[in-house]
C-alpha cells in the first residue's frame, strides 16, 4: 500500500466530489437542493486549494463562494416560496443549447490544460521532493505592489515589469464599488416627487 | 507527526494514525466540552434565578446530568415531519456539527516552535472565521426542510443575523492581525508572551474596546442570547429546531456549544494572550527557551494548553452569564446593534489601532512600557524602527524570508 500517493488520492477524492455535486446542481429540480449541492461542490474545490498548499485561496473560496451561496440560498427560499417556482424545469431546447456551449467550453479548457507545457503533471519523485511553500505572504506582497517571489530574476528590465497586482486590485475594487452603487440605485424605492417633498 | 510515526510503521499507516489522533482529540474535546458546558449552563442559570439547578444525578452537584440528558435523547424517536424534504432534514444537523468541529482544525492549543495544533495553517484566523460562517447553513437547511413556518422564520432570522454580524466580526479580527502582522494564530499568540501587559487587549485603548466589540459580535454570530432570535421560544416555539427530536436535535446543541467554545478560544488567542498566562510561569521556572529538554517543553506546552482551555471556559461562562442576565433583543434592535453600533465602532477602532501602531511601535500596555527584547525576538516581523524609508526598501529587497510577514 506504500504505492498510494496520498496527494493524488485526495485530489481524486475532492475533484470527484466536486464534479458529482456539480452534476447534482445541474440535474436537481429543487432550488434549495441545488444550492446545497453547489455548497458541497464549492467546498470540495476549496479542499483542492488546501491540497495545493494555497491556504489563503482555499479559505477565500470557503468565505466568498461558499458563504456567498448562503445568500443565494436565502433568496432561493424567499423568492420561490410559491409552489410553481419550487420545482424548476428546463426545456429541451435549453438543454441542447447548454450542451453545445458546455461542450465547446470543455474542449477549450481541456486544450489549454493539456497544451501548456508548464502545467504537465510531475512524476512522483519530483513531486515528493517539492516543498510546499506558504503562500500568503508573497500573495499579500504582490497585492501591495511587490513581487517578492520574483526578486531573484537576474534581468533588471524584467524585474521592472513585475510590479505586482496593485493596479488590478484597485481596478477590481473600483468595479465592485460601481456595482454596489448600481445595486443600491436599482434597489432604491422609487418615490413620486410629491411624496419626496412631503417626506422632506 | 506523520513523519515521526513513519519511522516506526509504514508510511500510509502513519498518515492514517496521525489523522485519527488529531480528529479523535478534537471530536472528544468538543463533545466533552459540550457535556461540561450544558451542566454549567444549568447550574449557573439555576443560581442566577435563585434556585439550585440539578442536584441529584451522579451524587453531588448533579454532575452527571448531561449524561442522563444524552441517554434520554438517544432513546427518543427520530421524527421526520410528513411534508419535510427528508434528505435535507436529515443532513442539516450534521452540516452544523461538522462546521463547528472543522473550526478546531486550525485552532492552536499551545504555541512555540512546535505548536500543538492539528493543522498549522498560514492563514489560521481566516480559515476559522470562514468555517464558523458555514454553521448557519445547517440552520437554514433545517428551517427550510422542516416544512414548518416557525422553523422557516427562525432560519431566516438566523441568516439575516449571521450575514450582518460577519462584517463587524471580521473587522474586529483584523485589528490584532494587523498589529501582529500575521494571519497565523501561532504567531499572533507567541507575540503576547511574557506578562499580561503584552496581551493585545492591553496594547492600546483601541484594541481594548475592540476586544469587547469582538465578544459581542461573536455572541451574536454563534446565536447566543440575547441574540438567539432564531430559537426565540416566546415567539417561534423553538425556531429552526422546532421539528427536531432526539439525537439530531442534540447535534445542533453540540454545534452551538462547540462554536461558543471556538469563538472564546479565538478571543483568547487574538486578545487575551492565548497560551501565555498572565504571569510568565514557564519563563520564571526556566521551562521555556531553546535549550530546555523535551520534558520541560512538554510541561510548558501543557501549561499553555491549560491556559487556552481555561480562557475558553471563562469566555463560555461569560456567555452563559450574559444569557441569563439580559433579555432577548427584538430583530430590529439586533440589526441596529450590528449596523449602527458594532460596525462603525469596529471601523473606528481599526483606524485608531493602525495610527497607534504606526506612531508608537514596540511599546505595550497602553504605551506605558517598552516591549522586552525577548518578545521582540519572538515576534517575527515586528519592525520597531519602521519609520525609516531606506530601511524598508532594503527589507523589500531582502525578501520575505528574512523580514517575516509584515513590512
Amino acid at each position: 500500500m506504500d504505492s498510494i500517493y496520498w496527494p493524488s488520492f485526495f485530489f481524486w477524492l475532492f475533484s470527484g466530489v466536486a464534479c458529482t455535486f456539480a452534476l447534482g446542481v445541474l440535474l436537481s429540480k429543487n432550488i434549495v437542493r441545488m444550492a446545497f449541492y453547489l455548497v458541497i461542490s464549492l467546498a470540495s474545490t476549496s479542499g483542492l486549494f488546501f491540497l495545493a498548499g494555497a491556504d489563503f485561496v482555499g479559505a477565500m473560496q470557503l468565505m466568498i463562494y461558499v458563504g456567498g451561496t448562503l445568500v443565494l440560498l436565502i433568496f432561493g427560499v424567499m423568492l420561490t416560496s410559491q409552489d410553481r417556482f419550487v420545482e424548476m424545469r428546463t426545456s429541451s431546447g435549453e438543454w441542447v443549447i447548454a450542451f453545445f456551449i458546455g461542450l465547446m467550453l470543455f474542449f477549450t479548457l481541456g486544450r489549454a490544460a493539456f497544451g501548456v507545457a508548464a502545467w504537465k503533471g510531475l512524476d512522483r519523485e519530483t513531486a515528493e521532493a517539492v516543498e510546499v511553500e506558504r503562500t500568503v505572504t508573497p500573495l499579500a506582497m504582490g497585492l501591495l505592489g511587490a513581487r517578492v517571489d520574483q526578486l531573484d530574476e537576474p534581468d533588471a528590465a524584467k524585474r521592472e515589469g513585475m510590479s505586482g497586482y496593485l493596479f488590478h486590485f484597485e481596478i477590481v475594487s473600483v468595479h465592485l464599488l460601481v456595482v454596489l452603487i448600481g445595486a443600491a440605485y436599482l434597489a432604491r424605492a422609487k418615490r413620486k416627487t410629491g411624496s419626496v417633498a412631503a417626506n422632506a | 507527526m506523520a513523519a515521526f510515526l513513519s519511522e516506526y510503521t509504514w508510511t500510509w499507516l502513519a498518515y492514517i494514525i496521525a489523522a485519527m489522533i488529531h480528529v479523535g482529540l478534537i471530536i472528544n474535546l468538543v463533545a466533552v466540552a459540550a457535556l461540561v458546558f450544558i451542566w454549567l449552563e444549568r447550574k449557573i442559570s439555576g443560581r442566577i434565578q435563585d434556585r439550585l439547578g440539578p442536584t441529584r444525578v451522579g451524587g453531588k452537584f448533579g454532575w452527571l446530568q448531561t449524561l442522563a440528558d444524552g441517554l434520554k435523547l438517544i432513546t427518543k424517536e427520530d421524527l421526520c415531519p410528513d411534508g419535510a424534504d427528508r434528505f435535507l432534514f436529515k443532513i442539516a444537523p450534521y452540516v452544523s456539527f461538522c462546521a463547528a468541529i472543522g473550526a478546531f482544525i486550525a485552532i492552536p492549543f499551545a504555541g512555540g516552535a512546535y505548536p500543538w495544533i492539528a493543522q498549522h495553517l498560514n492563514t489560521g484566523v481566516f480559515f476559522v472565521l470562514a468555517v464558523l460562517g458555514l454553521e448557519v447553513f445547517g440552520v437554514i437547511l433545517a428551517g427550510y426542510s422542516s416544512a414548518s413556518k416557525w422553523s422557516l422564520f427562525g432560519a431566516m432570522r438566523e441568516a439575516a443575523q449571521v450575514v450582518s454580524y460577519e462584517v463587524p466580526l471580521g473587522m474586529c479580527v483584523v485589528v490584532p492581525v494587523m498589529i501582529a502582522g500575521s494571519l497565523d494564530m501561532v504567531v499572533i499568540g507567541d507575540q503576547q508572551a511574557g506578562w499580561f501587559t503584552n496581551w493585545l487587549v492591553f496594547h492600546d485603548p483601541f484594541t481594548f474596546i475592540t476586544a469587547f466589540v469582538y465578544f459581542t459580535c461573536a455572541m451574536a454570530s454563534v446565536n447566543r442570547a440575547p441574540f438567539d432570535l432564531a430559537e426565540a421560544e416566546s415567539e417561534l416555539v423553538a425556531g429552526f429546531h422546532t421539528e427536531y427530536s432526539g439525537l439530531r436535535w442534540s447535534f445542533f446543541f453540540m454545534a452551538e456549544y462547540g462554536s461558543m467554545f471556538s469563538v472564546s478560544i479565538l478571543a483568547s488567542v487574538l486578545f487575551f494572550g492565548g497560551w501565555n498566562g498572565p504571569v510568565p510561569i514557564t519563563d520564571l521556572l526556566g521551562l521555556s527557551g531553546a535549550e530546555v529538554g523535551t520534558l520541560s517543553w512538554a510541561v510548558a506546552q501543557a501549561l499553555g494548553l491549560a491556559n487556552v482551555l481555561l480562557k475558553g471556559l471563562l469566555g463560555v461562562c461569560l456567555m452563559i452569564w450574559v444569557r441569563w442576565t439580559l433579555p432577548r433583543l427584538r430583530i430590529d434592535q439586533v440589526m441596529t446593534t450590528c449596523l449602527k453600533y458594532c460596525t462603525p465602532i469596529a471601523a473606528a477602532m481599526f483606524l485608531g489601532a493602525t495610527l497607534w501602531q504606526y506612531n508608537f511601535p514596540g511599546r505595550a500596555f497602553f504605551n506605558l512600557i517598552p516591549m522586552s527584547d525577548a518578545v521582540l525576538e519572538v515576534s517575527e516581523g515586528w519592525e520597531v524602527e519602521s519609520n525609516d524609508p531606506d530601511e524598508e526598501e532594503e527589507q523589500i529587497a531582502r525578501g520575505p524570508e528574512e523580514t517575516g510577514g509584515l513590512l
